[in-house]
């Protein structure tokens, strides 16, 4: 009986004077050498080595520049990326000096400290950066990254099919669905486009160009704005593309943006939302010379639907013991001269508007992706709570509950905004 | 040597394996315990932010979410026709190979260790491209291609406890097959000459002796069933369309730990945990009324 009680009243004791771990965590060391070896962390990608190549070139230069100094550079996996820069935060021995990451994870990695502001303001080069890229890169008016490429968003569409049936890709939004409509109607073996129900970044667009959006931010705090009227007809105009005369629900409802230009590169649709980087996959695919790629028409004909400004960043860790060096390192390699570099080997996109202009001129493929980029982008809400709704996959849930008709389209938003809500206000 | 020495040696000899338990079992779930109190998120755990006591507010947090009453009534019915789908089979496929001639018996062993010896993940991808839509072996003979299993929240739920029974009937069949086969031939000889019928003799002899075994195996296939996380996280996706094929511990994945929200993650383990001891609780009071002797 006394154990018990000795038991109880330590357990209890335990509970009220401890607190889970929590480490120190990343801090500014102060410490600033000019020597030794420089860590970069760099995305793994499905064919790395004329990335790696570039890089090498850059670490070399780099390296020629600066004697003592060498860089080691690690490709870690995109998938797992998470776990890893978690960690390198929590442990800050592990973490590198610089780091590649997605602009999307930018709020989260910078609320949990991992990155530290740069100063781009004696860099030359800086000034050309797009404006509405740049913002991606940035936390309340402060910069943490320098955008290293971006992604966009086109219509992607199949030549053959739009000329046997004497059809013109469509020029504003609502189009679309009709035209889809006409096509699966005339070629039921084709699915009109292929918009899937977890692409969150082809539905963006659809409520952007109605004048929608997720949220709206005041004074620093974030309101979910997906029940307004102008986000429901966005969200009406996307879910009417996944039905059965469209995209069937049960072929594209669990769709997520891999999935549904798969189904175009499988030549079983007309059309797809494809980014700039699908185009090395659909042109090793069966749709292969026979498709053609248009900028996602916006509300009024020859506008363009605001699209998402995807892409990586260039960082530096907040814990960096070679600050110059990181700075420099990540100016070196986020140059005009390795992005373009950068966009032969891999087909990146620059972020330079005049490098943008020189890919394009010498290369007409890329026109429609430019012509987005120039027209204005638009992004998610940037804040570390957007990667909590992104992981509890709210607005994916969003859609799919109204193409299987579980919910109609005000219920949903209205459902999508109240648990949007809650992660803001967390 | 007295009461209380005897204690003590037994104590002594026991103190390795408490050392272990302790360090294995009673600190983690300290641990878990304590960060279910707390708004502990990815801020709080590299530093970045202070930690903030939130007592059970999490707790209250996951209880009054509709969501979660939702998703927990689904892991319970899922699991359970898991566990009894198990069990059925596993108890089948005993009584069988107790039945067959060796080679018969040697064949189904193998067949089964192959299936109990599949990884999770394997296992669930092999099964989606069997059930594939348009290019399965499945749809190919039933001639439905282009039917999509996954789609729907029913066929979906059926297509997961199919292969999760499939993954866990071996080892209820071995354990049963073993216990039949453990069963002194003396008694069955007895029951026999008092004139008792196959059926009777099954019901009077062979399941009253199988009882500990049989709880065993129920017991254990309760707790991997109701944990089951790999093949509903493979199969339908993350959970299926519009998040309709989530059992609990998905759910705590995605709406905790992937949102970095570890302290409500930690909040839904305990709910778990207490879950599993009552339910095995309750099964094993039901058990001890009944008069088995445990």
């Amino acid at each position: 009986m006394r154990l018990k009680t000795i038991v109880a009243v330590l357990g209890v004791g335990a509970v009220v004077a401890c607190a889970p771990v929590q480490s120190g965590g990343p801090s500014d060391t102060g410490t600033d050498e000019k020597t030794g070896q420089l860590r970069v962390w760099l995305f793994d990608e499905v064919n790395r080595g004329p990335k790696e190549a570039v890089v090498k070139e850059a670490i070399s230069e780099f390296q020629g520049r600066h004697s003592g100094v060498t860089v080691d550079v690690q490709y870690i996996q995109v998938s797992s990326r998470a776990e890893r820069f978690k960690a390198a935060f929590s442990d800050p021995k592990s973490a590198p000096d610089v780091a590649e990451f997605g602009n999307t994870d930018l709020a989260g990695y910078v609320s949990a400290g991992g990155f530290s502001e740069l100063d781009l303001s004696k860099w030359d080069e800086s000034k050309d950066l797009v404006p509405t890229v740049l913002d991606t890169a940035k936390v309340d008016g402060k910069t943490y990254g320098v955008p290293w490429f971006v992604g966009v968003r086109a219509l992607y569409y199949r030549t053959d099919v739009f000329t046997e049936l004497g059809l013109k890709p469509p020029t504003t939004l609502d189009e679309i669905a009709p035209l889809a409509r006409q096509i699966r109607q005339r070629k039921p073996e084709l699915i009109g486009i292929s918009a899937g129900g977890k692409y969150l970044f082809a539905a963006l667009p659809f409520i952007w160009a109605n004048g929608g959006d997720i949220a709206k931010q005041d004074g620093g705090k974030f309101t979910a704005t997906i029940d307004s009227a102008e986000a429901r007809a966005g969200v009406a105009k996307y879910t009417e593309l996944i039905k059965d005369d469209i995209c069937p629900p049960a072929t594209c409802a669990g769709n997520g943006g891999d999935a549904s230009v798969e189904a175009f590169r499988a030549g079983k649709a007309a059309m797809t939302i494809g980014g700039d980087f699908n185009r090395k996959s659909v042109d090793a695919s069966s749709a292969a010379g026979k498709y053609g790629v248009v900028p996602l028409p916006g509300k009024t004909p020859g506008s363009v639907a605001p699209a998402f400004a995807g892409g990586n960043l260039l960082g530096v860790m907040k814990g960096t013991q070679r600050k110059t060096l990181a700075n420099e390192f990540t100016q070196l390699l986020a140059s005009k001269k390795y992005q373009q570099k950068m966009y032969a080997a891999m087909g990146n996109l620059p972020t330079f508007s005049d490098v943008q202009k020189q890919v394009s001129d010498s290369d007409k493929f890329l026109e429609p992706f430019t012509k987005t980029l120039q027209s204005g982008t638009k992004f998610v809400p940037v804040t570390p709570a957007w990667a909590k709704i992104e992981a509890q996959t709210v607005v994916p849930t969003m859609i799919q509950e109204v193409v299987t008709g579980a919910k109609n389209v005000e219920t949903a938003t209205a459902d999508a905004a109240k648990t949007m809500n809650a992660a803001f206000a967390s | 040597m007295t009461a209380k020495g005897q204690g003590r040696t037994a104590f002594a000899y026991l103190a390795p394996a408490l050392l272990v338990l302790g360090g294995l079992l009673a600190y983690p779930i300290y641990q878990l315990v304590l960060i279910s109190l707390y708004d502990y998120g990815q801020e709080q755990v590299s530093g970045g932010a202070p930690l903030h006591f939130l007592g059970l507010g999490n707790y209250q947090k996951l209880l009054g979410d509709q969501q979660f009453w939702g998703v927990l009534g689904q892991t319970v019915a899922f699991a359970a026709v898991c566990v009894v789908g198990t069990l059925l089979v596993g108890a089948f496929l005993a009584i069988l190979a107790t039945r067959v001639r060796t080679w018969v018996r040697m064949t189904l062993f193998l067949a089964a260790l192959g299936a109990w010896s599949t990884p999770a993940v394997a296992g669930s991808t092999i099964w989606l491209f069997l059930f594939d839509a348009n290019f399965g072996f499945v749809n190919e003979v039933l001639g439905i291609q282009g039917f999509s299993w996954t789609f729907d929240k029913w066929t979906a739920f059926g297509l997961v406890a199919a292969q999760v029974i499939w993954c866990s009937f071996p080892f209820v069949m071995v354990t049963l097959y073993a216990g039949i086969k453990a069963i002194p031939g003396e008694v069955l000889e007895a029951a026999a000459l008092d004139g008792a019928s196959a059926f009777r003799t099954a019901w009077s002899v062979t399941l009253p002796l199988l009882r500990p075994i049989i709880l065993v195996v129920t017991i254990q296939s309760i707790i991997w069933d109701f944990k089951v996380f790999t093949q509903i996280y493979v199969m339908t996706n993350g959970g299926g369309i519009a998040g309709r094929n989530l059992v609990l511990n998905v759910y705590a994945y995605q709406q905790a730990f992937a949102a970095s929200e570890y302290g409500l993650g930690a909040a839904i383990g305990v709910v778990m945990t207490v879950l599993l001891l009552a339910i095995t609780m309750f099964y094993l009071r039901a058990l001890r009324r009944s008069g088995e002797v445990l």
